[in-house]
């Protein structure tokens, strides 16, 4: 019963959060809302990548793309008249499922990408195998820009909004879990053993291939699953959404977060995200601040915000009672 | 046939632009390990910088010879200078930490180069005045080279020349040779290793400002944004090569600018940007360190 208590709480939140929100917020801070929920699902999952087993990933605006893309042709050609077909299902019900299944065909498809680009890995290491994801992810959007069946560079317009807040942080709940979930498994110390000395853990008999490539499979799938709510949330893509500048940004937030902690990179996602939005009031020295900022915080800090720590109740508290001890003494 | 060696003749010109590109971000990896991110944006910074000698020399109501190289002395001047100062106040204090802050760090240098071009110059591109007169020579059998095509080819190969003479025989590429191996090492030896990274740093944004400088002459429009897509092909070229490998960066810049106007003119310009990716993947799946680079076994 216990177990079951967390999760129902959690949906429980979610479908009132899901109700109220967008009838007390206005749209912008709503919008705000929703691209800080896709950040942080791509966040953590490219830390699946690049923070826990250490393989330099800077393609991930290319998974993004084959899961939204992916996704959203689900939804056109499939997803929409099965929703127009189901009679009496409520209508939150049948989108929320359509999506779902749709967000899965996207995932899928991106976890397939993954195991492609992951595969090389084999024999690729470091820089060179960070190079070979930055071209995978520059290939796909030449792709994409190339495709006239998907809108090629005019985009791809008229995706139904099925991605509601519940969905979006539904996905961002679901990939904190697996994460925390990942990283106390056998799999994710195997990830961990291969980011701080590959060497070391192949000879302890870790399969670093396998786990290498599960890595990208997992992030890839993630990513993906970013990219179908990206669509079904904006109901318009273009190509031009997911250029290398998008890898950046996601990459920005992993090593901003701390590489391999999870509350860092959620964190870092909310900064990222919010501070060029508060910037846009001083405009066109937005961009300028925010890159100034970033190399302040590379220097200061270059272990991230949070190293590979966790930010939890318990060490809050911690945190918390040492200060007042620390002030009673005073 | 005489469209295939007209094609040669483009990639081959194009190819040198890359190698120019690709050749400082080889030398900053072989001393550093670092992806220098904001090399694209030093080229982008030396097409404007010539821009502004050339406005300054009036270079564009009298062109001559000399206007010319003045403007790109002045650009690689310049960008030499913006070269010592990114690498010392961005670079040298991440130079302790992991390679990956080493990167965003990088990476925000080029943000910041991109949208401090924005503010600066404007978004919108500039015309890059005619600082020398465009002229078609005809080589024979229908092949035509443009004025500015030799001028590319000359420059750069004089480029390359002067930088192999620097790094194999001057006692300053003796020391950058010996940093790359190893710094400590070479800090032992009484080589002052900040110094030698530095100079690498000068030298690498020099020749990007050179590139800059003689694709607009090329291609007039310069805009902020210009260094993005260069900057990571050249990349890719300095991977394709084998980085740290400084022939290797040319051989692999040559092979990019060939592929990339051969894709052009016989597939579709569309395929443009990602025929360098596809290059670059087939090619390091068959040698994973590149066409020159050597495979280092690795140290337990």
């Amino acid at each position: 019963m216990r177990r079951l208590l967390g999760p129902l709480v959690t949906v429980l939140a979610l479908v009132a959060l899901n109700i109220v929100l967008p009838r007390v917020t206005n749209p912008y801070y709503f919008q705000i809302l929703m691209l800080v929920g896709i950040n942080i699902v791509l966040a953590v999952s490219l830390n699946l990548v690049n923070g826990f087993t250490g393989q330099f990933s800077i393609g991930h605006a290319g998974f993004m793309a084959v899961g939204a893309y992916a996704s959203a042709m689900f939804t056109l050609k499939l997803g929409a008249p099965l929703v127009a077909s189901w009679h009496g299902v409520p209508p939150p019900v049948a989108e929320g499922l359509a999506l779902l299944m749709a967000l899965v065909a996207g995932g899928l498809l991106a976890a397939g990408a993954g195991w492609l680009v992951g595969l090389p890995s084999l024999r690729l290491r470091g820089d060179y195998l960070a190079i070979v994801t930055l071209g995978f992810g520059e290939i796909i959007r030449v792709l994409i820009l190339n495709i006239d069946a998907i809108g090629a560079a005019r985009g791809l317009p008229g995706i139904p909004q099925y991605a509601t807040f519940f969905w979006v942080y539904g996905a961002v709940a679901a990939v904190i879990v697996l994460a925390r979930h990942l990283a106390t498994s056998t799999h994710g110390r195997a990830l961990f053993a291969i980011r701080d000395d590959e060497v070391a853990a192949e000879s302890l008999g870790v399969d670093t291939t396998r786990y290498k490539v599960l890595a990208f499979v997992l992030g890839a799938f993630f990513a993906g699953v970013a990219g179908g709510l990206f669509a079904h949330f904006l109901s318009y893509l273009n190509p031009s959404s997911f250029t290398f500048i998008k890898s950046i940004e996601v990459i920005a937030m992993v090593v901003l977060g701390g590489m391999g902690s999870i509350s860092g990179s959620v964190i870092a996602a909310i900064v990222l995200t919010l501070l060029p939005e508060m910037l846009r009031s001083v405009k066109e020295l937005r961009m300028v601040i925010y890159s100034l900022m970033l190399i302040v915080l590379m220097i200061t800090r270059p272990q991230g915000l949070l190293g590979t720590r966790e930010l939890s109740w318990s060490g809050l508290t911690r945190l918390f009672r040492r200060g007042a001890a620390a002030k009673g003494a005073a | 046939m005489s469209e295939f060696l007209q094609q040669l003749v483009n990639g081959i010109t194009w190819g040198s632009v890359y190698a120019l590109i690709a050749l400082g971000y080889t030398m900053v990896y072989g001393i550093l390990r670092l992806i220098n991110f904001a090399h694209g944006d030093v080229y982008m910074l030396g097409a404007f910088f010539g821009l502004f000698a050339a406005r300054a020399l009036g270079a564009s109501e009298h062109p001559s010879a000399l206007s010319a190289l003045l403007v790109l002395l002045a650009a690689m001047a310049g960008c030499g200078l913006v070269g010592i100062v990114i690498e010392r106040a961005a670079y040298k204090p991440v130079r302790r930490s992991s390679r990956l802050s080493a990167l965003i760090t990088a990476i925000g240098v080029s943000l910041l180069l991109e949208n401090g071009g924005i503010l600066i110059f404007g978004p919108d591109p500039k015309f890059f005045p005619q600082i020398i007169r465009s002229r078609q020579i005809d080589l024979g059998a229908g092949v035509t080279i443009s004025n500015q095509q030799i001028l590319i080819l000359v420059v750069s190969l004089a480029l390359m020349i002067a930088l192999r003479f620097i790094v194999l025989k001057t006692r300053v590429g003796k020391a950058m040779r010996a940093v790359s191996h190893n710094h400590t090492a070479a800090a032992l030896m009484g080589i002052s290793v900040d110094q030698i990274i530095t100079f690498t740093f000068m030298i690498g944004s020099m020749l990007a400002a050179a590139a800059g400088v003689l694709v607009a002459l090329q291609n007039p429009k310069i805009d902020p944004l210009m260094g993005i897509m260069p900057g990571l092909k050249a990349f890719v070229a300095a991977v394709l090569g084998g980085i740290g490998n400084i022939p290797g960066a040319v051989i692999g810049g040559l092979v990019m600018g060939i592929a990339e106007v051969m894709v052009v003119g016989y597939v579709s310009p569309a395929y443009r940007d990602a025929i360098a990716f596809v290059l670059l993947i087939v090619i390091l799946l068959v040698r994973p360190a590149g066409l020159f680079g050597k495979a280092v076994a690795e140290k337990v």
